[in-house]
């Protein structure tokens, strides 16, 4: 027992379960949830029934056996590579999608600290500048996997989606010039901090609250950057298939719509902890006498909660705003959007300067 | 440097992953290649030409502008941090720069930078 309690007290040990909870307990299940929410909410907004045959002798369990009945199906699927592609680039590019859908997590705080032991991978420094680092290592994926396939729509894809990934990194970076000001750190635990305050002990200090026109562009930005509808000119179904994965079948195409789901769920988990002020739970300071497990485990669901709704919110955003053309996108970023932060970036300073 | 070490493990557990991934599908796949199966994909017809296409110079201007904007917000992030202390001469250094970046924002406007159609 002792050398037990001794062993889960290292650091090291500690990182590592950290990693594991958040990625094999939190962010894959919901991201492979998503995959059936999303076609079971696009079936419930089309007045259809959605999936609901996959089965075990006659448990169908409301289509969640599609899950399964997916991850069976890609797995003994013939893994391909056409001719004349670049055998190496054609295998690491779903990597890089992977790999920077999954980073994010290392960085979101999923329940207050206890003492000094933080729900939180690791809280590093900079913060959400190694946010801006990692999601532009994704771009690398769309790329690597458009250029190697040896195919024109894969190509275009690629193409496309680099030069709308790189477009709104830059109003991913300016949205949050504001959210930096308001709470004077780029690091996720003291923003995270500023937003359990009150004004006037009654409205919460969140981020979307202190910084709307941040919120609004950054989360246009967000869902650029994981190319979902609206934004989905690169993966375009009805123009170019599906833009720079076309070529990929099996579990390596599984990689892709694996890490865009994850992604789905990494943008929710972000916006939560940027602007709806994370695990903090709004009024709780109220109750002194709250038993810690019992505050850790409402900031637990608080966060999860929201995560959820935004997850789901996303999926609605593709229901409501039709599609956008190239041009539309790339026009709405550098014509609307970087105006807009410019001057929320502005705004807010001349405001804080003059109060501080 | 010891907090970066989870970011690392996180990193090489996705790739892992990934990795893992592409290796059950390459085991329990069938193996049936034929020539046909091995063509690039053209929505149903015979491959036509080859990949090596150009594309449009406008990748290239998006690009370019990208580069601009990303390092000029990089050099705002310091004094964003840092607002409060800096106060009214870090502003106003601030909006000059901001000031400079809208400049350059117009030059490329008017010269058609962001034109797509």
């Amino acid at each position: 027992m002792q050398l037990v309690l001794e062993f889960l007290a290292l650091s090291f040990v500690q990182d590592v379960l950290k990693i594991l909870f958040i990625l094999l307990l939190f962010a894959m299940p919901l991201g492979t949830f998503m995959t059936l929410m999303e076609r079971k909410w696009s079936a419930a907004v089309q007045d259809r029934i959605g999936p609901n045959r996959a089965n075990i002798g006659s448990y169908r369990g409301r289509g969640l056996l599609h899950i399964a009945a997916d991850a069976l199906k890609s797995i003994f699927k013939e893994d391909l590579i056409p001719r004349g592609a670049d055998k190496f680039l054609y295998t690491i590019a779903p990597f890089f999608s992977f790999m920077s859908a999954v980073a994010v997590f290392a960085i979101i705080p999923i329940a207050g600290p206890i003492g000094d032991f933080k729900f939180q991978v690791t809280d590093v420094q900079p913060g959400l500048l190694f946010i801006f680092a990692i999601t532009s290592l994704g771009v690398y994926g769309a790329v690597l996997a458009g250029a190697s396939s040896n195919s024109k729509f894969a190509l275009f894809g690629g193409t496309r989606a680099s030069a709308q990934m790189i477009s709104y990194e830059v109003f991913l970076g300016l949205s949050l010039m504001g959210l930096f000001m308001v709470y004077g750190s780029t690091q996720v635990s003291i923003i995270v901090e500023g937003q359990g305050e009150h004004w006037f002990g009654l409205i919460p200090k969140w981020g979307v609250f202190t910084q709307p026109l941040g919120f609004v562009v950054f989360f246009t930005a967000l869902i650029a950057e994981t190319k979902r509808a609206p934004f989905d000119a690169p993966e375009g179904e009805s123009e170019i298939v599906a833009g720079y994965f076309v070529e990929y079948s099996g579990m390596r195409w599984s990689s892709f719509m694996l890490a865009e789901y994850i992604a789905i769920v990494g943008v929710a988990a972000l916006i939560t902890t940027l602007f709806f002020g994370g695990y903090q739970v709004p009024w709780l300071y109220h109750w002194e006498s709250a038993p810690q497990w019992l505050v850790t485990l409402l900031q637990f669901g608080k966060f999860t909660s929201f995560t959820f709704i935004l997850c789901w919110f996303q999926i609605q955003i593709r229901w409501t705003v039709p599609k956008f053309r190239f041009d539309q996108t790339m026009a709405l970023g550098w014509k609307k959007l970087l105006p807009v932060a410019l001057l929320n970036t502005v705004v807010t300073a001349i405001i804080i300067v003059a109060l501080a | 440097m010891r907090e970066y070490l989870p970011i690392l493990i996180m990193i090489l557990v996705g790739i892992g992953l990934a990795g893992a991934f592409t290796a059950i599908s390459i085991l329990f796949g069938p193996k049936m290649s034929t020539e046909v199966k091995q063509t690039p994909f053209e929505s149903g017809f015979l491959t036509q030409g080859t990949e090596g296409q150009r594309y449009d110079v406008k990748f290239f201007m998006t690009a370019l502008v990208f580069l601009v904007f990303d390092v000029e917000v990089v050099f705002l992030y310091p004094w964003a941090v840092q607002i409060r202390e800096l106060h009214w001469p870090g502003l106003i250094a601030a909006l000059f720069f901001i000031g400079v970046l809208i400049l350059g924002l117009v030059y490329d406007w008017k010269k058609g930078a962001l034109e797509w159609e």
